[in-house]
């Protein structure tokens, strides 16, 4: 839409030492700063929440490790486990989400419908239901269900080469496969066992760990950067096949590349908090608005993931005095009219979405 | 020549009637105390080995056997005439979000209005199924050119994943709820008696009448719009025809057995390749029928399976659909051309 005028909003720019050259997009970078600036402020408030009310600037202060030592505790032992995993988990969906709406070039593709979620979600409903998860955990149980779907899904969809569609469609049909196991499952257990795993199938902040922080954190500190260094090429991608393997691009491994990448993500920040809904299917198409760009970006939908989770947790938290919904149903509630709207201006556009 | 061209079609109208009659002998007689078929067809003809025999025939086995041959052949229909609709071969009923409409309504009928009853459930699942594939509709008429194929996908699932999480903040604060909830999703014939076989059985055979109805209509319509268009057919009142029976034989038949995914997407093109088989071809008016009788084949098939691989417990019939179909829908992806969905 801003192709329209070539230059609107962007700055090409070039320095001769070191030689570097490229696009400078000031709404982009505007917006990302804002976006630092605003997760930073959710993750502090919600921080400040809980039994013992903490002020904003203690709060702050005890981040840095100054303040009392009672304060310095509270946060840093209860309190930021939770925020941390919100915060990961909201970026890593994000990013990922964002991977594959380029990708595939197709705003409804999320990781979230092609099994991965759903994948995860049996093994963790099996390990809950039958009782017995082979020493793994939750968390193990959820990545290993994961990465498992994916390798099946890839797999199944190879021949002679993997398109992005044939990807989709695969993992539609695993997904299903997937979701009637659950169901039966859920179905096979006993109440308490069946709602422990609906519970976990929504997505759930409450009581996290240093362990699934760091585990998630190191994941993530491979994964991101690779993403970000991978957007030159998803970009090219995103003109078709022909095109990007004409402009001399290995549409192959890059594809493999990105699929894995995107599968890491989803897999790690999964394994931590569930599978929360919408987070990666609305968070790249409301950063993609917000900057004013023809494709979803990926730091600005990563940043954009944080906010929706930490707010929306904070609306769990807050919405219902005594009572803590589960994150993913906030997420849910807010990301669907969220994506009947961009549903019904995509058809006013007379593209169909 | 002649003589072998008319005795094929012949054989497709006679091979599979005869394996849906064996098929609903077998559902009848195999359960938790097996009837050998000689005394089932004699229990079904009035003439019963023991009372118990004509207890356990008539109460149990007969409504849940002909629930599963009234809604798997209205599933059946709704999926072949789905995919002739928007022209897709991956199209399935569910895609409209009556599922996920019927999902809500009985979670809805349970905790707020606390209705436990089947009974109750079942018009608010089929309110629910009903007025979900209307927004759906509605919801991709908006823009240009009117309800096309793809638009009305897209509405379906985005319609369905806000319903789906609505449904699951219900069912977590409400544990009634998800009691009810977790056994009819996984979907089952199991324990529904006469009464409510009887009382879907209107929406069904309308539905049915105005699928078949539609035939002739949608065979212009596989030649595309505008040809379809200039042979004389009205494209909104066929796709609106076409909406309102899929919404008839997938809601009433859902909101009694559960979302049974893949029977609609499997069942037709079994249909289509027994019908290229037979000579035939593409006609719809050979498909529709044909799938009605394959689907609760497929359906009953399902059910008496998971009646017998985890004795004394049931397995669900819906769980066992998927796993039957799963594996086709992807061989069915992996060998077509799939540029144009």
């Amino acid at each position: 839409m801003t192709a329209l005028a070539p230059l609107r909003g962007r700055r090409p720019f070039r320095l001769a030492a070191p030689p570097v050259s490229g696009v400078l997009r000031p709404r982009l970078v505007a917006l990302c700063a804002a976006l630092v600036a605003a997760v930073f402020l959710l993750f502090c408030w919600g921080v400040t929440l809980g039994d013992y009310p903490i002020g904003f600037t203690d709060v702050v202060k005890a981040l840095t490790g100054a303040g009392d030592p009672g304060t310095v505790l509270v946060v840093r032992e209860l309190r930021l486990p939770r925020a941390l995993v919100g915060l990961l988990v909201g970026i890593a969906f994000g990013i990922s989400g964002a991977l594959y709406q380029t990708m595939t070039r197709n705003p409804l593709a999320s990781p979230d419908m092609i099994g991965l979620t759903e994948g995860a979600g049996t093994a963790v409903v099996a390990g809950i239901v039958l009782g017995w998860d082979g020493g793994l955990g939750t968390q193990g149980l959820g990545l290993l269900g994961a990465l498992v779907t994916a390798l099946l899904v890839y797999a199944l969809a190879w021949k002679g080469g993997a398109t992005g569609y044939r990807i989709i469609l695969v993992g539609i049909g695993v997904s299903w496969m997937c979701t009637s196991a659950t169901d039966y499952l859920v179905a096979r257990g006993e109440r308490f066992e069946a709602q422990a795993a609906l519970g976990w199938l929504v997505g759930n902040l409450n009581g996290r760990t240093w362990d699934q922080v760091t585990q998630l954190a190191v994941a993530m500190a491979v994964l991101v950067p690779l993403a970000l260094g991978m957007g030159r090429r998803l970009r090219i991608l995103q003109l078709g096949d022909d095109v990007a393997a004409g402009l001399g691009t290995p549409v192959q491994p890059v594809r493999l590349a990105l699929l894995l990448l995107g599968v890491g993500l989803i897999a790690f920040g999964t394994a931590a908090a569930g599978p929360v809904a919408f987070v990666a299917l609305a968070a790249p198409q409301i950063a993609q608005r917000m900057a004013g760009t023809a494709w979803p970006p990926l730091a600005a939908s990563g940043l954009t993931g944080a906010l929706v989770v930490l707010g929306s947790d904070l609306i769990a938290r807050e919405a219902i005095p005594g009572t803590e919904l589960p994150v993913g149903i906030v997420t849910g509630v807010i990301g669907a009219p969220v994506l009947l709207w961009l549903l019904i201006r995509a058809n006013r556009a007379g593209s169909g979405g | 020549m002649t003589a072998r061209r008319s005795l094929r079609p012949a054989l497709l109208v006679v091979l599979p009637v005869t394996a849906l009659m064996a098929l609903c002998v077998l559902s009848i007689g195999l359960g938790a105390v097996d009837i050998p078929p000689d005394q089932v067809v004699r229990a079904l003809f009035g003439h019963p080995s023991s009372d118990l025999v004509d207890n356990i025939v008539w109460t149990v086995r007969v409504p849940r056997t002909v629930l599963g041959l009234t809604a798997g052949a209205a599933l059946g229909l709704s999926g072949a005439l789905m995919q002739a609709l928007t022209r897709n071969p991956l199209a399935d009923p569910g895609i409209l979000g009556v599922s996920a409409g019927a999902s809500f309504g009985i979670v809805l009928a349970i905790a707020l209005f606390g209705i436990g009853s089947l009974y109750g459930t079942i018009w608010f699942a089929f309110a629910g199924a009903l007025g979900t594939s209307v927004l759906v509709f509605l919801l991709g008429r908006t823009g240009r050119s009117g309800a096309t194929p793809v638009k009305l996908a897209l509405a379906g699932i985005a319609v369905t994943f806000l319903l789906f999480s609505l449904t699951n903040a219900i069912v977590l604060t409400d544990p009634d709820a998800l009691d009810r909830y977790r056994f009819w999703s996984a979907g089952t014939l199991a324990d529904q008696d006469a009464a409510v076989v009887r009382s879907i059985l209107p929406f069904l055979a309308v539905g049915a009448v105005l699928a078949l109805a539609t035939a002739p209509a949608l065979n212009s319509l596989a030649l595309g719009d505008d040809v379809a268009a200039s042979l004389g057919r009205r494209l909104g009142l066929v796709r609106l025809q076409g909406v309102v029976a899929v919404m008839l034989l997938t809601g009433a038949s859902v909101a009694v057995i559960g979302p049974v995914v893949f029977l609609g997407l499997v069942v037709p093109h079994v249909a289509r390749v027994l019908a290229q088989y037979a000579g035939i071809g593409p006609d719809h008016r050979w498909l529709l029928p044909l799938s009605a009788v394959l689907a609760p084949c497929l359906l009953l098939t399902a059910d008496i399976l998971g009646r017998v691989v985890a004795r004394p417990t049931e397995v669900q019939a819906g769980v066992l659909v998927a796993f039957i179909g799963g594996p086709f829908f992807i061989a069915l992806v992996r060998r077509r051309k799939l540029a144009e969905v």
